[in-house]
């Protein structure tokens, strides 16, 4: 993709723009405005961070399912053999597999997100 | 049709303050995604009254298509209310007059409804360790109140919310092999049946208003209200997503969960068992992921338009990265 200016770029410049008039704006719009940086910041996030997450989720379900495949067709297939009952909890490399695509996938979403299981802050 | 609330509160102040009241403040709450929360105080020959309107915006959305009419809802707290549950006075239920559509008016309760400000602001410092207790003992009288029949309130136990949650992630057309897993995992781990009793259905950090100095002010926003398993209520209050940023204090980021137990035993409840509490919990973190999905849904079929939709769809990744940890722990 071209640069000067990248797409997240533009993204993080509309953000910026809006928490610039946010001051000004009734509560419910504040609101709203607040929301829409955030859905600005998951498409920063996703530009820079996606592929690298994708290719993590990719290789760590290919592991899984033996064989290679693209990110959508082994993502079918993964739910397809929970679904029937054949992967468990138990099933080796599922878990570990699954806990890599969710780390990254909030890490996208909501990076200050706490997930179950972190320890408090430090005071 | 959009009713316009504003428009019509100065009608709605005269019939609740009499000839010659007004409207002195309305201000629209933020928050809710379906209900609009409007605080507003009339002035008046009787003085003046602090009100809060509650009043359904949506007409039909994923979230509401389970909850109670307005009225019903009132109903409750009213019924709730007398069988000693800490609930706010019920001041007037809406009808056509009011031009209004489903809405009812409370009597303003102080205190604070924001979860992270409950979690981390010092003003609640001092009462913070006593919430958990509090809230184990606050519903108890609300389980304690015969659901009133003429309600028709549904009968919802863990098969039952399973198989729900279960045909509307399915119909979403999502593939998230998170939530298949832990539907698999909890499917078999259902516990044995007990006596359906009233449920609050929505208790959590972020639906009672806390007072700094006495804790539990006013359990709020009863539309989920059913019949089913008392667990749910205590699981759902420890679901992390509404830990605000403190998931090492599961009861809501401000308890333990040994003091929601004691305060409901306490109380007189009957005692729940912890892994019943975690099964409902980690049941609620399925439960909101699939409910975030049917909020993208009722943005991306066009329902609704707020921007607020789409977003909340990104929260299900949340709802995963818990569920990894809960299905890694057991129950």
């Amino acid at each position: 993709m071209i640069t000067h200016p990248k797409t997240e770029e533009l993204a993080k410049a509309v953000a910026g723009w809006i928490d610039e008039i946010r001051p000004g704006l009734d509560p419910r719009n504040a609101f709203l405005a607040r929301v829409a940086v955030n859905v600005l910041g998951v498409i920063q996030r996703e530009l820079t961070q996606g592929p690298a997450a994708e290719g993590r989720a990719v290789e760590g379900m290919a592991g899984v399912l033996g064989h290679p495949g693209e990110f959508a067709a082994l993502n079918a297939e993964l739910c397809e053999r929970i679904r029937t009952g054949e992967f468990t909890i138990d099933t080796p490399g599922l878990l570990s597999v699954l806990t890599t695509m969710a780390r990254d996938q909030v890490a996208i979403d909501q990076p200050n997100y706490r997930p179950e299981g972190t320890p408090a802050p430090a005071a | 049709m959009a009713i316009d609330v504003r428009a019509q509160l100065p009608k709605l102040a005269v019939r609740l303050g009499g000839e010659g009241a007004g409207v002195a403040a309305a201000q629209r709450l933020s928050g809710g995604a379906s209900m609009e929360m409007w605080s507003f105080s009339i002035e008046g020959p009787n003085g003046r009254e602090d009100l809060i309107l509650r009043h359904r915006s949506a007409p039909f959305d994923p979230e509401t298509a389970r909850s109670v009419t307005l009225a019903t809802e009132a109903a409750l707290i009213v019924a709730c209310g007398k069988n000693g549950a800490i609930v706010p006075p019920v001041r007037h239920v809406c009808d056509d007059e009011d031009g209004l559509g489903e809405a009812y008016v409370m009597v303003a309760v102080p205190g604070e409804t924001l979860g992270r400000r409950i979690v981390s602001d010092p003003r609640f410092d001092a009462v913070r360790g006593d919430l958990a207790r509090q809230c184990g003992a606050a519903l108890v009288p609300i389980h304690a109140t015969p659901p009133p029949a003429e309600l028709n309130l549904r009968f919802s136990d863990a098969e039952g919310e399973l198989n729900r949650y279960w045909d509307s992630y399915v119909a979403s057309g999502a593939q998230r092999p998170i939530l298949e897993l832990a539907f698999q995992y909890l499917r078999g781990r259902i516990p044995p049946p007990v006596e359906p009793i009233l449920l609050h259905g929505d208790f959590r950090n972020g639906n009672i208003m806390f007072h700094p100095d006495k804790g539990v002010a006013a359990v709020l926003d009863w539309e989920l209200a059913h019949v089913g398993d008392p667990a749910e209520d205590m699981g759902w209050i420890c679901t992390n997503s509404w830990r605000f940023g403190r998931p090492d204090r599961p009861v809501g980021g401000f308890g333990d969960y040994a003091d929601l137990l004691a305060g409901y035993e306490a109380a007189g409840g009957k005692p729940i068992e912890l892994s019943r509490v975690r099964f409902w919990q980690m049941l609620g973190s399925l439960r909101w992921g699939v409910m975030c999905l049917g909020m993208y849904l009722s943005w991306s079929s066009g329902v609704t338009n707020s921007v607020e939709r789409p977003m909340i769809g990104r929260r299900v990744s949340e709802t995963e990265a818990d569920l990894v940890v809960l299905l890694e722990q057991g129950l």
